[in-house]
């Protein structure tokens, strides 16, 4: 839930990262909320897996000042990796371990106890209703079973906050929709969710949106808000008006 | 003549039944879309069609060649876009674009009316490797190269997954010029808006063909009483809804949850009173036709 008034659990300031003279993140400057579903929107090569990467401290800026879960990029990336989750927008899971073997792999990183770990194993499976298919290797699942799996694992550990690069990317429509039922119960929990996706549906789940056009933010604003001030009738069209300079 | 044809496909991989008994037919010149969950086949499908593996069983022919006698003459005719990553990391753009042009003995300027609409998109970063490229531009770089030796077939699995949804539209568009020039086209899709698009659409679950029609055909049979609901709280409304005597399926539609009840039964006022008692605000209840993707939706969990 997006409350104007909660505490700032990420604070980023001019962000800039470069690849040689390419600039991917162009002085990017924003706040998510606690507590908050934020949607992090842009067109192909935006510079978004660029950002998310950076704020999980899997790779530095090349300027700029950022607070993640209270922790500052630069020196406190330990603690970062510890407070958040990160799905990445390739698959995160290992192909070649069974359903379980991955939960205890990630629950083991996180320093979570065998008992622990046995337990909220046995959990998820059930919650998951993946219960046949403990022994059986990631790659032989279907992608939806996949991506619900890769997100329970990466809330594992009870972070404040978790990253999802584009989660139902490819997923059917059945299965988008009960990934998003998991993201809205973490969220309930008091997770604080930042995703990405180019299904405009989903868009309009999130508390606040964010849309990227070539490495800068164009647009910040509740679903509400963007719709009304672009005159759309849908994050679709907000979207579409937005969201590329045209190539010519 | 089709331009495709499938009679009785059964493929295994060790003891997985990945088709059990496929059979369809795709004209030429006709977009044929297939939707499914995730597993359901179509790889496999799409991989018989393109050569790549041979069935266990039945019989496949494109343009009226056989998929196993006659693979290398198939090879040459047919584009296909794997789901999966299918280019090569370490070659720029440019590179990978002329790779796949060279060894179908044709040219870049020669096709390039072809790609042209998606290629303008990349063609700032033509000198950059494909492995630094962002997800959806992989994309757009894939169905440059499965396109740049005109083929009179294309095989497409999944092409939009990841791509935004400016360049969906765009892509789209492209599909539809591509057909009116009389290529024969057939596409795995995620996207429901997209499977609307098609032709003809196969449903396709646990390795059988469960319904083959028009998307207006699938739109018609649509047998269920449908309601769009808001509150100012998806979630909750979400999970009260699903509560609800009588209701058939809850999803979430953007800003609305659509709520179905089979023949026979329906919301009534009721519902009205229910949401009010469960303490929501600004409720909206309002009849509405079913989209596309309520109907798959609706087969899908069947
Ligand atoms: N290691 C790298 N070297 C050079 N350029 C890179 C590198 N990584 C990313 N880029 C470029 O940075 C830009 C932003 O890429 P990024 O992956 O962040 O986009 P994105 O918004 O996540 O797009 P998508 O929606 O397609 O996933 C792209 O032009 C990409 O090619
Ligand atoms: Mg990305």
């Amino acid at each position: 839930m997006y409350r104007a008034e909660a505490e700032n659990i990420i604070v980023v300031k001019d962000l800039v990262k470069k690849f040689g003279s390419f600039i991917a993140n162009d002085h990017l400057s924003f706040e998510v909320k606690k507590g908050e579903i934020f949607g992090f929107l842009g067109a192909n090569g935006a510079g978004k897996t660029t950002a998310i990467k950076i704020l999980c401290g899997l790779s530095y800026p090349t300027s700029g000042s950022l607070n993640v879960g209270g922790f500052d990029i630069y020196r406190e990336r330990e603690k970062i990796k510890k407070n958040i989750g990160y799905m990445s927008q390739k698959f995160s899971l290992y192909d070649d371990l069974t359903v379980f073997e991955n939960i205890r792999f990630y629950a083991g990183i996180y320093g979570l106890r065998r008992k622990v770990i046995e337990e909220r194993a046995s959990g998820l499976m059930e919650k998951l209703d993946m219960k046949e298919a403990r022994d059986m290797l990631i790659r032989d699942i279907p992608l939806g079973w996949k991506q619900k799996l890769a997100f329970s694992v990466a809330i594992i550990h009870n972070p404040k906050i978790v990253f999802l690069d584009e989660p139902t990317g490819g997923v059917d429509p059945v299965t988008r929709r009960q990934f998003w039922d998991m993201i809205f119960e973490a969220s309930r929990e008091g997770i604080t969710v930042f995703v990405t996706t180019h299904y405009m549906d989903e868009a309009e789940y999130c508390d606040r949106v964010s849309i990227m056009v070539d490495g800068k933010i164009a647009a910040l604003d509740t679903p509400e808000k963007l719709k009304s001030i672009y005159g759309a009738s849908s994050m679709n069209e907000v979207f579409l008006k937005l969201a590329r300079i045209k190539v010519e | 003549m089709s331009a495709i044809l499938v009679e009785h496909i059964a493929k295994h991989f060790g003891t997985v039944k990945a088709l059990d008994d496929i059979s369809f037919s795709v004209d030429k010149g006709e977009l044929f879309g297939f939707i499914g969950p995730d597993g359901a086949g179509k790889t496999t499908l799409f991989r018989i069609l393109t050569t790549l593996i041979i069935p266990d069983q039945g019989k496949a022919t494109v343009n009226g060649l056989d998929v196993v006698k006659d693979y290398r003459k198939i090879r040459q005719d047919i584009g296909y876009m794997p789901g999966r990553f299918s280019l090569y990391s370490d070659l720029s753009v440019e590179e990978n674009l002329n790779f796949y042009a060279t060894v179908f003995g044709t040219t870049v300027a020669g096709n390039y009316d072809l790609i042209r609409d998606i290629y303008v998109q990349i063609e700032p970063f033509k000198k950059r490797k494909a492995g630094k490229l962002s997800g959806g531009m992989k994309q757009k770089l894939a169905l440059c190269c499965a396109l740049i030796h005109k083929p009179s077939v294309l095989v497409l699995d999944e092409p939009t997954t990841g791509v935004d949804a400016v360049s969906r539209l765009e892509f789209w568009e492209m599909l539809k010029r591509l057909k009116e020039s009389g290529i024969t086209i057939v596409v795995a899709t995620p996207y429901m808006d997209e499977a609307g698009l098609c032709d003809r659409i196969a449903l396709i679950q646990d390795g059988n063909i469960m319904a083959i029609s028009t998307p207006s055909e699938v739109i018609k049979k649509y047998p269920n009483s449908l309601y769009s609901v808001k509150s100012d709280d998806i979630f909750s409304l979400l999970n009260d809804l699903r509560k609800f005597p009588d209701v058939h399926t809850v999803f979430a539609f953007g800003q609305a949850a659509h709520v179905s009840f089979k023949p026979g039964q329906s919301a009534g006022s009721s519902l009205q009173d229910y949401l009010q008692a469960k303490g929501h605000s600004g409720i909206i209840i309002s009849p509405v036709q079913a989209n596309i993707e309520d109907c798959f939706m609706e087969l899908m969990i069947k």
